[in-house]
């Protein structure tokens, strides 16, 4: 089989019932993507297909050979980061960085679908939705961290938006009279 | 082994008897010390180049698969292999019914664990690894591998057996404390409160799973793995296989979070080592994630009768903390349910009390904060209800009971900050605005109310090594067996050298999580930061009276900032001083300090809440955590670990819940879609504050631990939130809609 993973051709001779996740960090050495569960229950092994982020645990290699897959390794390099993994380096977005490859790659995906207009469960508007915090953590929460960096995902994610830096929730508070 | 590579000559070793009152990182000129400065692994990781347990590329690597057994309790009658040894690419499976580990070790401990499988003690236990050419014909094969099991009685459910509980032996809390009367106590009260709170089994769920790539080198093992302690993990391991410990390395160099559950070996690690020597191959073996929940430890569930006494004036006569939890037969771990509410409070009768109802369940052992954080759910509700009858503020109550010594040693804290706390997050969180009757502040269908928790968390030193290297072009290397969980150790340690050196920390390099590095005692008990860090610090110190000599000047006199040694008018690039190379070691053991003071970092967590009143939906709309633990030796990977253990607190209170089968013992979610882990949206933007403090009984570095104070208080917190939200009280976590419904107010 073929695939173009990061802009790379590889070619590989796998078991049909390999899964995108295991092709990468099985056989082709790509071990950014985890796997944190092989159910798509916790988005570590978050990767980008033809663009969109999918659970690459919950999909086989042998359906991808036509598309444009990147991993965490294809966003950016150390020396050379993407603005979100750079974002996550400087808001500590991350803790022991076992979910951080899926959080970045879905955060990438995320982005690009909200610009599109796409919806959220918590969206007002089906059409046009504002990047509150609200929505990055409602189209994050695919993404489970046990650490708990939640809130600097939050943060690293607004600012590579261009949305600036949060209102302080004590200041928040005092507004709404708490 | 490192004496090889550290000199044992060069050791700077401190045993801590005595307070230490300097510290060199008050001293230090490079400007390091406590800054919020970016990980230093921050790069490896965002770029998905830090190698965790699973993906070392090895050639000639099989795949294993385990086999979790499918009865609670029961005996293997037959394992056919051969019916699967035909199947495409399988190698062979591989079973020992004597070394196979029953069930994972505790954290510290230098022997094996309980071994054996040929008898099934609980549903899942490991008793077989197939092997396989490729992960996804290892699979199949185990899927298809039969397995004759004779079924026995098994004990599953806890309501059926609680009163088949008997006192285990002491462990890091007495089983068993009493002091004065307190039946006579609360008969004698003013006020009195007696109340069963309830929590269940839980898992640290580490979105890693469990793994060991296991190669052998003639007799000598090294092992891949996923490890919070390697020193004692490799000690463990050695015994379970019967060799000598000098024979077993373990690598961990990073770890996809443990929070208690990579403290000892896992079953997967000897099935691995076990199939790896048999095949003459390296073998590795990751766990599913059912098999995470089903074979490595819980948290047990807890039953805490709670009883508090006080006088009129809300001071109180007595503390009773008796609890019941669970473990697998031939098991004395107990989760130390009532450890916090030694020191929390005053009150001269006290009952702190644990039981142990054995059962046919996974292994219960350690996660965060083990007995805290879930012992301060039933003290701090507790609190929080005696407040109420009292119609005293909690805080108010907190602070007249907020004992000057330890209540029960006589002995003064080490440092105690708990009511600065108090009033500092009453302030930042504006608890003035909380109406103490409970249902009253509404905002459409939500009623919203805020809570209040302290947080107790007991520190501990454990015995830790590290060595420093410099080298003539000024670099140095910093090695330990220490390990980062995602804690910051790569980062706070590289910060401890460079202060005291002088060494920018571009020009340090760290080497974490290998036994061939000075021992030390790894992640775990929040103990590594203060353990490993002062390793660090007492090596760092022999470095600089070595360049202190070199240079001609007295120590006082020296300065070493930015690669350079200042002294006696004179500026000399620190390469220069160190010959060719200089290695140290520094070693830290704990002393009768720990007896002398009573050591805890202190608290405390105020959450408010919003409780829909139509469904009973609970939302967490803010968080306010304050925090005294000494001194804070990264403010960003500090803060980091203190929203990791609020948000545990979260899911301790509304949503984590591991259930069993009751007839089988069988993990009905076993899963992370129904183990429920707040996820990013059931957490809202929470808040740290950090007490400035130094604890010079604590150690030369003067901190504390604070991954697990996080937890500590935080989901009391929040349940004390949900009742003043809606004034339903609910005393059996987590509290899930299902719980509120019945006595939410009318619409
Ligand atoms: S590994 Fe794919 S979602 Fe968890
Ligand atoms: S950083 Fe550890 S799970 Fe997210």
């Amino acid at each position: 089989m073929h695939f173009t993973i990061n802009g790379q051709r590889h070619e590989a001779d796998v078991d049909l019932r390999t899964s995108l996740l295991d092709l990468c960090r099985e056989h082709l050495g790509l071990t950014g993507s985890k796997k944190g569960c092989d159910h798509g229950q916790c988005g570590a092994c978050t990767m980008l297909v033809n663009g969109r982020r999918i659970n690459a645990c919950l999909s086989l290699a042998v359906m991808h050979q036509d598309d444009e897959i990147v991993t965490i390794e294809g966003l950016g390099q150390v020396g050379n980061l993407h603005p979100l993994q750079d974002a996550f380096v400087r808001h500590d977005g991350y803790q022991c960085g076992y979910c951080t490859p899926g959080q970045i790659c879905s955060a990438v995906g995320m982005l690009d679908e909200q610009k599109k207009g796409w919806p959220s469960y918590v969206s007002e508007s089906l059409t046009d939705s504002e990047l509150t915090d609200a929505e990055i953590s409602e189209r994050m929460s695919g993404n489970i961290c046990r650490c708990a960096a939640y809130p600097n995902i939050v943060d690293a994610i607004r600012e590579v938006a261009g949305k600036g830096d949060r209102q302080p929730v004590l200041e928040a508070a005092k507004e709404i009279g708490a | 082994m490192f004496e090889k590579i550290f000199g044992a000559g060069d050791t700077n070793s401190l045993t801590m008897n005595k307070p230490h009152p300097d510290s060199l990182l008050d001293t230090g000129v490079q400007g390091v010390i406590s800054r919020p400065i970016d990980r230093v692994d921050g790069p490896l990781k965002v770029s998905g180049t830090a190698t965790y347990a699973a993906e070392y590329q090895l050639d000639g690597l099989a795949h294993g698969v385990l086999v979790g057994s499918t009865v609670g309790k029961g005996r293997i009658v037959s394992v056919d292999a051969d019916a699967v040894l035909g199947m495409p690419g399988v190698i062979d499976v591989v079973t020992d019914f004597d070394t196979f580990l029953r069930n994972a070790q505790q954290g510290g401990e230098t022997t094996a664990p309980t071994q054996g499988v040929r008898d099934v003690d609980y549903f899942g236990e490991i008793v077989a690894i197939v092997l396989a050419e490729s992960f996804e014909e290892a699979r199949a094969a185990a899927y298809a591998l039969p397995i004759e099991y004779e079924k026995k009685e098994g004990q599953y459910a806890f309501q059926a057996h609680r009163t088949e509980g008997e006192t285990p032996p002491d462990s890091v809390t007495p089983a068993k404390f009493t002091q004065g009367d307190i039946d006579q106590a609360m008969r004698d009260a003013a006020v009195t409160v007696d109340v069963t709170y309830v929590t269940p089994s839980q898992n640290s769920a580490a979105m890693e799973p469990h793994a060991s790539i296991a190669v052998w080198n003639d007799d000598a093992l090294t092992l891949y793995g996923a490890y919070q302690m390697p020193t004692s993990d490799a000690q463990q391991l050695a015994k379970s296989l019967g060799v000598s410990d000098k024979k077993v390395r373990i690598i961990a160099r990073y770890i996809g979070g443990g929070f208690g559950s990579k403290l000892g070996i896992a079953p997967e690690s000897v099935a691995a080592a076990v199939a790896a020597k048999k095949l003459g191959r390296p073998v590795k073996a990751v766990m599913a994630r059912g098999q995470v929940f089903d074979a490595t430890v819980r948290r047990s569930n807890t039953e805490q009768h709670m009883r508090l006494a006080t006088d009129r004036n809300g001071r109180l006569t007595a503390i009773g903390h008796d609890s019941l939890t669970s473990n697998l037969p031939g098991e004395d771990y107990f989760e130390p349910v009532g450890i916090g509410t030694h020191l929390a409070y005053a009150g001269e009768n006290r009952s702190i009390t644990h039981q142990l109802v054995p059962l046919n369940l996974t292994l219960s052992g350690s996660m965060r904060a083990p007995g805290e954080a879930v012992g301060m759910i039933g003290l701090e509700c507790a609190m929080d209800e005696l407040a109420e009858k009292l119609g005293m503020d909690p805080i108010e109550l907190r602070r007249i009971n907020d004992p000057a010594v330890d209540p029960e040693k006589d002995v003064p804290f080490s440092s105690r900050a708990l009511t600065q706390s108090l009033d500092k997050g009453a302030e930042l969180f504006g608890w003035n605005k909380r109406n103490a009757m409970p249902g009253q502040r509404r905002e459409g269908e939500w009623l919203i109310g805020m809570g209040v928790a302290s947080a107790v968390r007991g520190n501990q030193l454990q015995q830790s090594a590290a060595g420093i290297e410099i080298r003539p072009d000024g670099t140095a290397t910093v090695a330990s067996a220490m390990t980062d969980i995602g804690t910051g150790s790569y980062t706070i340690l590289a910060q401890i050298a460079s202060e005291i050196l002088g060494i920018p920390l571009d020009k340090i390099t760290m080497k974490l999580g290998d036994t061939i590095d000075p021992p030390a005692a790894g992640s775990g008990g929040s103990w590594g930061a203060a353990s490993a860090g002062s390793a660090v610090y007492l090596a760092a110190e022999q470095a600089r009276k070595k360049l202190a000599a070199a240079m001609g000047v007295e120590e006082a006199e020296l300065t070493l900032k930015d690669g350079y040694a200042i002294g006696d008018n004179r500026q000399v690039p620190i390469g220069e001083l160190v010959g060719s190379g200089i290695e140290v070691t520094g070693e830290i053991k704990p002393g009768s300090q720990e007896k002398q003071t009573t050591q805890a970092s202190f608290g405390c967590h105020f959450a408010e809440v919003g409780v829909n009143a139509v469904t009973g939906e609970v939302r967490v709309r803010r968080m306010l955590g304050v925090f005294a633990a000494g001194r804070v030796l990264n403010a960003k990977t500090a803060r980091s670990q203190c929203l990791g253990g609020m948000t545990f607190g979260i899911g301790a209170a509304l949503t984590e819940d591991l259930i069993h089968d009751q007839r089988t013992g069988k993990l009905v979610n076993r899963d992370l879609a129904e183990y429920h882990l707040p996820v990013n949206a059931d957490v809202p933007q929470l808040e740290v504050h950090f007490i400035d403090e130094r604890d010079i009984h604590a150690n030369p570095i003067h901190a504390k631990g604070i991954g697990e104070l996080g937890i500590s208080g935080a989901a009391p917190a929040v349940v004390n939130a949900i009742y003043n939200a809606c004034g339903v009280r609910v005393r059996d976590m987590p509290i899930t809609c299902d719980k509120l419904l019945a006595g939410l107010p009318p619409m």
